[in-house]
């Protein structure tokens, strides 16, 4: 064994004093340098879940669809019919704020290997975006530039590699302008009887490196992904990886013929920390051990040390273990697809990792001391940490000239734009599968082999956690849940990623610990099982955290493959039906909770307060009866109720391609712009033709829930009337204008 | 009719293709692969849409190299039907089967969308059962699809009744003359940005793509 390190090496890789006693007390001696580094990016925050495990543990995990959860590189749920879909989101946050186009392109790559490395070929792609403002006179130029980048390089990679990026969400608030926030998600299908897994197994099997060669770049990644960001960050931009999304594809489908021969027992992409992750995972899954040399490892430089190679994160690279005799097969079809392929080990017997350069050995650790043996802590946390007062200012009720103009305002906000600048740039249509894409509540795609569709949400809402983590996230499971309802889905599992700030602050670990909490029980409340996610945790920038923001995506089943029900009026003279009611639950504190909606931020200017109050049982009444009537066809769109209220709800609906207008008439004893703009939960509009609207009446008492008729549609014009009198009117196409180009505006004013 | 589509490392439009040629026109496709050396005896030769060799160098710089383009092209020169979407009309330039090139779009971005086409000629094996008067709703998705030749290049297309498709309305990437689609001289090769493979099944909302292959398939049917 070469030289050993010391003490001060080890703080420097950002292990902790008792981190290190613990890794030379097992080792019976100092590492070397090249074990010090695989310790400390598997026991990373990123790789090993250290702060979060605790926590992750209390949620939902097991379902009768679920075939794989948590612990694998992706979910898999059973969708029927003898397929599978494997699903998971990730974060790529911090490396897109250094360099945006590679940051997030390499978090599209990571993620699309996550899915086609358990066998299923990626069908979907969606993202959660977050920043800071584009008008910021401060920070709007930087903020501008990132949300170019992250789209650019989201653009690129998908687009070529050949998926369609379906849907996705896209938030600003000052919190992100030191720390974006880029989650990626992908969606694969497979036959259910071919998933590939992340273990080694056989002992004397080939360990087989694949795809592209290894060179310098994100070394450390996982690392720098594990601690908060300062003046020096600039100088991290080499620990970004480039992508490359052509050798991705051909890796994509050079691994599927590989899978395809039979000869392949485990495979794992290297990911987050590279070569070292993906040889201690495999083997800690398998309980073997894992012996390789790096002499074998295809590499882009020269004189790379065997600490790089082990950390490098390189992309578009796999590692897989083979049947022994059977090698010939796989590097045939690596060949054609002209990629290397190289035996650089072997399963043994030990349970160790063995590391050995030309021979000679530079590191011996027990996988499963660096896997399940990472550091576990329980954080001390107190109550979640909150900027914002309880209570707002005085509001007078405002004029019809002034509920129209805020309005207006609000569809122009960055928040309720239209975000077509940004998808009109992804290809949402190849693989021709895509039958409701970008601008929906939810996106479908049909399943050709399965004759089903797969509906997906993904949405976020820090506002609300930001007042009330485990209210927010109660009501952000609801959202994405209330999305899959109205293209007339059943949900059936669910993938998390948990962005928080510094899991070390007592009031931020209590954000993230009852943000999960309150996951867990609305997951168990719709029957969505978390199938695997990522925690990004240290997201802070000189101290100061981001809002809490976690993001759910949710899967569920269409049982056909024509185009959904979609969220646009299609016809004028049809019924507006308010599933769920006005404003349900009624509130006495309602002023107080007005306080986190996109109306007190965008036209009062303050946040304050708690997020709505939202009934599960309600809730879960309310979408069971949406489901049906959209499955019945008794309606012609239906749109779920959220950022905004029922006014921004009512105007979008407007916004399809013949512009059909409404006439809004609700009876109500609250103020007009609670009435109009409060975002009670629960409320879904539908528009449905006269014949039909008892049908859809009669559901909703069925299931229990408040139904009024609150209009009709007409031609391409709102009208509004509260009580009787007519509040305003304003013409559809003024209101388009001002939503379709906002972004566009404010992202190319200089 | 048997279609041939030919998979180029990185094509990505192949499955579509396969698809709506085998499913929604009931069809005879086979997968040609770029390194293949026989054509499998089909009637029209079918470049897919994608990021053949992630469009180093330039989009289709690399893949007209690809042993493949070599029977293309003697099958082209022969009369044979060949036909270029996206991706497959950017290598039809750069094997210079057709004319002109093709650059990045005038708002240097990609853009997916659906766009309304006009059709410039009905006298081609393309378009024999497309109607002049009316416009096709078919998607596009590229980032270099601004179609760009020399006036005299241009002006020729025209008077021959080479411009197969144009953009109705909105010119999306910036072409000279508004230019989607253009045929060779012998009408025999066309290349188009739009696609008509994307069109084809009501799910997806347009069926307005079928015209062009429905053309296809009337064209091999022999006059009597």
């Amino acid at each position: 064994m070469v030289a050993e390190v010391s003490e001060s090496a080890a703080l420097e890789h950002g292990l902790t004093r008792e981190e290190y006693d613990r890794v030379t007390n097992h080792l019976g001696r100092a590492p070397t340098i090249t074990e010090l580094g695989i310790v400390s990016v598997m026991w990373s925050e990123h790789c090993s879940y250290k702060s979060s495990r605790r926590h992750l543990k209390k949620l939902p995990t097991k379902g009768e669809r679920i075939l794989i959860g948590p612990g694998e590189n992706a979910g898999i749920v059973d969708i029927g019919g003898g397929w599978a879909a494997a699903f998971k989101i990730e974060s790529h946050n911090h490396p897109s704020y250094i360099e945006p186009f590679q940051g997030a392109t390499t978090g599209v790559g990571g993620i699309l290997r996550d899915i086609f490395t358990m066998g299923a070929r990626p069908v979907a792609v969606m993202d959660a975006l977050r920043f800071g403002p584009l008008d910021d006179p401060r920070t709007g130029v930087r903020n501008r530039h990132i949300l170019k980048g992250v789209v650019g390089g989201i653009a690129h990679y998908g687009n070529c590699f050949g998926v369609p990026t379906v849907g996705g969400e896209c938030v600003f608030a000052d919190s992100y302008s030191s720390n974006p926030l880029v989650n990626a998600y992908a969606l694969g299908v497979f036959p259910k009887d071919s998933i590939f897994l992340g273990a080694a197994k056989g002992v004397g099997n080939p360990v087989i490196y694949v795809g592209a060669k290894t060179g310098r770049d994100g070394i450390q990644g996982a690392s720098m992904a594990s601690a908060e960001f300062d003046e020096d960050s600039e100088a991290k931009r080499p620990n970004v990886q480039v992508g490359d999304p052509f050798l991705e594809k051909l890796l994509l489908e050079a691994c599927l013929e590989a899978m395809a021969t039979g000869a392949v027992l485990g495979i794992q992409d290297m990911g987050a920390a590279g070569l070292t992750c993906s040889t201690a995972e495999m083997g800690g899954r398998g309980g073997v051990g894992i012996e390789i040399d790096l002499k074998y490892v295809p590499q882009r430089e020269r004189g790379m040390t065997p600490y790089e190679i082990m950390l490098s994160e390189s992309q578009e690279r796999m590692l897989l273990v083979a049947r022994r005799g059977r090698e010939r097969e796989i590097f045939d079809v690596f060949e054609k697809w002209g990629l290397d392929a190289v035996e650089v080990g072997a399963v043994t017997s030990d349970g160790n990792l063995t590391v050995k350069n030309h021979g000679e050995v530079v590191a011996l650790l027990e996988n499963c001391f660096l896997t399940e043996g990472a550091p576990l802590y329980d954080r001390p946390y107190t109550t979640p940490w909150r900027a914002a007062p309880l209570d707002g200012p005085q509001v007078s009720e405002p004029t019809g000239g002034e509920l129209r103009d805020a309005l207006s305002k609000l569809l122009a906000s960055p928040d309720l734009c239209s975000k077509r600048w940004i998808w009109e740039q992804y290809d949402y249509q190849v693989r021709t599968n895509t039958t409701a894409g970008p601008g929906g509540d939810a996106a479908v795609i049909r399943l050709k082999e399965a004759g089903i569709s797969l509906a997906m949400s993904l949405d976020g809402n820090a506002r609300y956690c930001s007042l009330d983590p485990r209210l927010g996230t109660k009501l952000l499971v609801a959202e994405c849940c209330r999305n899959l309802a109205v293209v007339g889905a059943k949900p059936v599992g669910a993938t998390n990623n948990l962005n928080f700030g510094n899991p070390e602050k007592p009031g931020i670990m209590a954000q993230l610990v009852e943000s999960i909490e309150g996951m867990a029980e609305a997951c168990a409340h719709f029957g969505t099982p978390i199938t695997g996610g990522n925690v990004s945790l240290y997201n802070e920038t000189l101290g100061e955290s981001i809002d809490p923001t976690p993001v759910m995506g949710v899967v569920g089943i269409v049982e056909h493959v024509d185009t959904p029900v979609g969220s646009r009026f299609l016809n004028p003279d049809r019924k507006l039906i308010l599933l769920g009611g006005l404003l349900p639950g009624g509130d006495e504190r309602i002023e107080r909770r007005f306080g986190s909606g996109e109306y007190a931020k965008t036209v009062i200017g303050q946040t304050w307060g708690l997020p709505p109050a939202l009934d599960l049982d309600y809730e879960s009444a309310v979408q069971a009866a949406v489901r049906e009537a959209v499955q019945a066809s008794l309606v012609e769109s239906a749109h779920d109720l959220s950022d905004g209220g029922l006014a921004v709800a009512l105007t979008e609906c407007c916004f399809g391609p013949g512009k059909v207008g409404a006439r809004l008439a609700i009876e109500t004893g609250r103020p007009a712009h609670i009435a109009l703009f409060h975002e009670a939960p629960s409320r879904v509009l539908a528009s449905v033709s006269v014949d039909a609207a008892d049908y859809v009446l009669r559901i909703a008492r069925r299931h229990g829930i408040e139904s009024p008729i609150v209009g009709e549609t007409i031609a391409d014009e709102i009208v509004v009337e509260i009580n009787g009198s007519e509040a305003f009117r304003v013409p559809v196409a003024e209101l388009y204008a001002v939503w379709d180009t906002a972004l566009e505006r404010m992202l190319e004013a200089s | 009719m048997k279609f041939g589509v030919v998979i180029f490392p990185g094509s990505n439009c192949d499955h579509d293709a396969v698809y709506a040629l085998s499913r929604n026109l009931s069809q005879e496709v086979v997968e040609i692969w770029h390194r293949s050396e026989d054509l499998c005896g089909v009637d029209i030769v079918f470049l897919p849409g994608g990021f053949s060799y992630g469009d180093y160098l330039r989009c289709g710089a690399i893949a007209r190299f690809s042993p493949v383009m070599r029977l293309v092209k003697r099958f082209a020169d022969s009369g044979g039907l060949v036909m270029g979407v996206c991706n497959g009309f950017q290598i039809l330039l750069e094997a210079g089967l057709l004319p002109g090139a093709l650059v990045r779009n005038r708002n240097l971005r990609f853009i997916c969308k659906e766009v309304r086409l006009s059709v410039g000629t009905i006298d081609s094996p393309f378009t024999n059962r497309c109607n002049l008067e009316a416009a096709l709703t078919v998607p596009i998705a590229h980032g270099e699809g601004c179609y760009f030749a020399s006036d005299a290049v241009l002006d020729r297309l025209e008077t021959e009744g080479r411009v197969a498709f144009r953009y109705a309305g909105e010119n999306p990437n910036g072409s000279a003359r508004s230019i989607a689609g253009i045929l060779n001289e012998g009408r025999n090769v066309l290349g188009m940005m739009p696609h008509p493979e994307r069109a084809c099944d009501p799910a997806m909302g347009s069926t307005d793509g079928l015209a062009v292959f429905q053309s296809l398939v009337a064209a091999a049917v022999p006059v009597l």
